[in-house]
């Protein structure tokens, strides 16, 4: 892997983890939605902090998808789950949140199965045309 | 009443989200490097490629499914329970679709690394 590619993986991880924050900030400010009035959920898309969340989220998007030309989906998704621990991290030491031991098992855990999987290689899968030409086989 | 609610939108966040995972990976994939093609073709013909691509549509319908569904059991639900449930089992169920749909060599570094992901994120996100 290339600087750039981990560049992408790191965009991947900032994108997504402020994309949710926002998201979660705005319904909140929403409130609940019953499934009865169900199109209340349209409506929830234009408080602003849903909004800022989905462009962070169209930004993950665009990450996400170069990242998934290049390599595979089982190696994209646990080395992007960095990003849990780095919220971890981040609300300990800027928020000054309690550090309980739960959340250190947390980061250990996320963190070993980030090493394990980014110590492999980042695609297994056959070439593009090898894949197309088998895609549906049962092989 | 409330939890068999809860839990059959967790299901259904878990299993769209999984199906446009993959589908997104499969369509990406058959795309080709989108940083080659950018080169080559220009920004215009990879978003072509990508907008119009089948299983990149499908893929949006799952995603979208997966995002209302989440947007709506958080309105409900404790979100210590919905964020981490379907967080961490997303990354299981993504394992066995990537094996199962687009062929990834799934062996024991990336089960384990799965696994280990799964579990953290459910103790971080709790």
């Amino acid at each position: 892997m290339n600087v750039r590619r981990y560049l992408v993986i790191v965009a991947i991880i900032v994108f997504a983890s402020f994309g949710d924050i926002s998201l979660s900030y705005g319904m909140k400010r929403v409130g609940a939605i019953s499934l009865a009035r169900w199109t209340e959920l349209v409506a929830a898309v234009f408080n602003p902090w849903v909004a800022l969340g989905i462009v962070l989220l169209l930004g993950f998007l665009a990450s996400y998808l170069s990242a998934l030309s290049w390599s595979d989906l089982t190696y994209v998704l646990p080395a992007t789950s960095f990003g849990y621990v780095l919220l971890a991290l981040l609300s300990i030491w800027l928020l000054g949140e309690k550090v309980n031991v739960s959340r250190w098992i947390g980061i250990l855990l996320v963190s070993s199965g980030v090493a394990i999987v980014t110590r492999g290689p980042a695609a297994t899968h056959r070439s593009r045309a090898e894949f197309a030409s088998t895609t549906g086989d049962s092989q | 009443m409330s939890a068999l609610r809860t839990w059959s939108a967790i299901a259904a966040i878990v299993l769209s989200s999984t199906a446009g995972d993959v589908l997104l990976s499969r369509a990406m994939r058959q795309i080709g490097h989108v940083g080659e093609l950018w080169r080559r073709r220009g920004l215009r013909a990879v978003l072509r490629a990508v907008v119009t691509h089948p299983s990149f549509l499908l893929a949006l319908f799952f995603m979208a499914t997966s995002f209302f569904g989440l947007l709506a059991a958080l309105s409900w639900a404790d979100v210590s329970l919905v964020v981490p449930a379907t967080a961490s089992l997303t990354y299981i169920t993504n394992a066995f679709g990537a094996s199962l749909f687009l062929r990834e060599r799934v062996d024991r570094r990336r089960w384990l690394a799965a696994l280990l992901v799964g579990a953290g994120v459910a103790v971080l996100a709790a």
